[in-house]
């Protein structure tokens, strides 16, 4: 599985603080601990606060470009700042997100084209999340489409059928898991499947445990990428022994082991 | 209506691993041999680089093989007694690309020869031949602790290839391959979870990725061999779809296996020609380890290296 860190996010106190003061160190220890942790990929998001979020971005890729070339996703909802986060990472990025909404997509797709780089798509449109798996479908398909208008090839695409927290709305797990396994009949090459995992859990008590049985249930129906909390060991092991029991990854003894050692090789 | 071939895109290769050192790298060796670097499937070229070719070892043992029969012999001459004079025509008459020196004389229940004379064979056949060496112990572990550390000094910085290491016994060699420059044989029963378990133990101790070559103890044709194909080959899928700790080139023991078959030396008149039914089965059988991946062979008969080398020419691309 493509495990992308959460981390550097404004969202975050200790991220959001940093951003403000320009404080490179505390970017820079966050980013190699996600990637030591077995990231294959860093989400970069700027946050709701930031006053000039383009230029919050420029520095927050620069940043992170000092210490590690780990693969970026530049997470924002504003083209202009995803714009400026892919011009400034280069290559080795990820586009992250876009919806299906029309308007969006003609600004998103292109740029996807022009980095030749993957993107996230999420199953909303203008009415909002489908309630499920067949609405996500739905949406799924448009964004299937616009690949093909823009020239994204289809497996470059990666398809967030949108988790919402289990206590406000507990029926939609299940239609999720559905939607990611009815993904690979989409079209040929079938697109990939994302989750933004954490938000399952959000507002409840039990956040890890809940956060690494969805992300075990989501690969047993065929996940490829999850944005996740890599810090959290046990669900980076939780996903690790949901790999080999997938037959994804060749069973050793020391099979968490192998895992890690073999991405600190990559890295 | 036209075809369109189905091209498999591939998201990880077999890694590169190098044998022997010239002199510039600090050895003596006037040739050096490079393993692996495949990103696609054995020949199919269409998917993939090839970079670098399957080689073929000779094997030399240490101490003169009194069984072997009259057909694997003959090519030898009266060289079998001595195994410098033996790598010597394995690498100039034969074309070996690489020379395996088996340490049978160290085995306590045969000659039980010491560290010390062991090593002073390595240093000979390092003296007699260019290419690069491997040095095989004689598989009693205890044994093996002892003489694997004199040879890897007596030849330090050559970049030999050392063997072998298994899950319960691999201190040792690696600590000498890691003190002398030499990479390590990492072996398994026939067995792609022991493989990848050995290598992780190997790489934890210290030993680079790119010194590592796999080994998994086969069968010869007919003996099973269907089994080390399957396992061969979803070692090398592993490799291609990303798993690093499954990656390093694999090696395939052909000559010993395949002359220990009854096929190969029983005079049965039925089964055809002696003289030409074990190279035929060596031959067979290194064929099918080459489609299943394999990338370095030690055979033993030199007619059957040759007929491996033709089939080798004959699927190179124009």
């Amino acid at each position: 599985m493509l495990a992308i860190g959460e981390r550097i996010n404004g969202m975050f106190r200790e991220i959001g603080r940093a951003i403000r003061r320009q404080d490179p160190e505390v970017i820079q220890r966050v980013a190699l601990r996600q990637v030591e942790a077995g990231a294959d990929v860093l989400d970069v998001n700027v946050g709701p606060t930031a006053e000039d979020p383009v230029a919050a971005m420029v520095w927050l890729v620069n940043t992170i470009r000092e210490v590690t070339a780990a693969p970026l996703s530049i997470d924002s909802t504003k083209p202009e700042v995803l714009r400026a986060g892919l011009q400034a990472a280069g290559d080795r990025v990820m586009i992250n997100s876009t919806t299906a909404v029309p308007e969006r997509m003609a600004a998103l797709f292109p740029l996807a084209a022009q980095y030749n780089c993957p993107i996230v798509g999420l199953t909303i449109d203008a009415s909002g999340v489908p309630r499920d798996a067949a609405g996500r479908m739905e949406v799924a398909l448009q964004l299937v489409a616009a690949c093909l208008e823009y020239g994204v090839p289809t497996d470059r695409l990666y398809i967030d059928p949108v988790i919402l927290p289990v206590n406000a709305a507990q029926h939609l797990p299940t239609e999720v898991f559905k939607a990611i396994g009815m993904c690979r009949t989409l079209c040929d090459p079938p697109p990939k499947t994302i989750l933004g995992l954490s938000n399952v859990s959000q507002g409840t008590t039990q956040r890890s445990l809940l956060n690494r049985t969805c992300l075990v249930m989501a690969l047993a129906h065929g996940l490829d990428a999850a944005i996740v909390d890599v810090t959290d060991e046990a669900l980076m092991e939780a996903m690790i022994a949901a790999e080999v029991l997938l037959n994804r990854q060749v069973y050793c003894d020391d099979f968490v082991r192998a895992y890690r050692a073999a991405h600190a090789v990559q890295g | 209506m036209e075809l369109a071939i189905p091209v498999e895109q591939w998201s990880g290769a077999v890694g590169t691993v190098t044998l022997g050192a010239t002199a510039e790298q600090g050895g003596t060796r006037r040739r050096t041999l490079t393993l692996g670097g495949e990103s696609t499937l054995p020949f199919l070229r269409l998917e993939g680089a090839i970079p670098n070719p399957p080689a073929l070892a000779m094997e030399v043992l240490d101490a003169s093989p009194e069984k072997w029969p009259e057909p694997l012999r003959a090519p030898f001459g009266n060289v079998l007694d001595d195994p410098a004079a033996w790598a010597v025509k394995c690498v100039e008459e034969f074309g070996a690309d690489a020379i395996v020196l088996r340490l049978v004389s160290a085995d306590p229940q045969g000659q039980d020869a010491s560290p010390e004379q062991c090593a002073e064979t390595v240093r000979r056949v390092l003296q007699a031949v260019s290419v690069p060496l491997i040095i095989w112990g004689c598989g009693d572990n205890d044994k093996d602790n002892l003489v694997m550390p004199a040879c890897s000094q007596a030849a330090a910085g050559e970049r030999c290839l050392l063997g072998t290491a298994v899950q319960e016994n691999y201190k040792t060699i690696t600590a000498c391959a890691l003190a002398d420059g030499h990479l390590v044989i990492s072996e398994a029963p026939l067995d792609i979870s022991i493989q990848k378990q050995v290598n992780i133990l190997l790489t934890e101790q210290g030993l680079p990725l790119d010194r590592i070559v796999m080994y998994q103890v086969t069968g010869a044709l007919g003996y099973g061999v269907e089994y080390a194909y399957s396992i061969l080959e979803r070692t090398r899928l592993a490799a291609l779809t990303g798993d690093k700790m499954l990656s390093m080139p694999m090696l395939s023991v052909v000559g010993s296996e395949a002359w220990k078959a009854k096929e190969s030396w029983l005079d049965e008149p039925k089964w055809g020609a002696l003289e030409r039914r074990g190279i035929l089965w060596e031959a067979a059988t290194a064929a099918l380890f080459l489609h299943a991946g394999s990338h370095l062979l030690v055979m033993w008969h030199p007619e059957a290296l040759r007929l491996v080398r033709a089939m080798l020419t004959a699927l190179q691309p124009a």
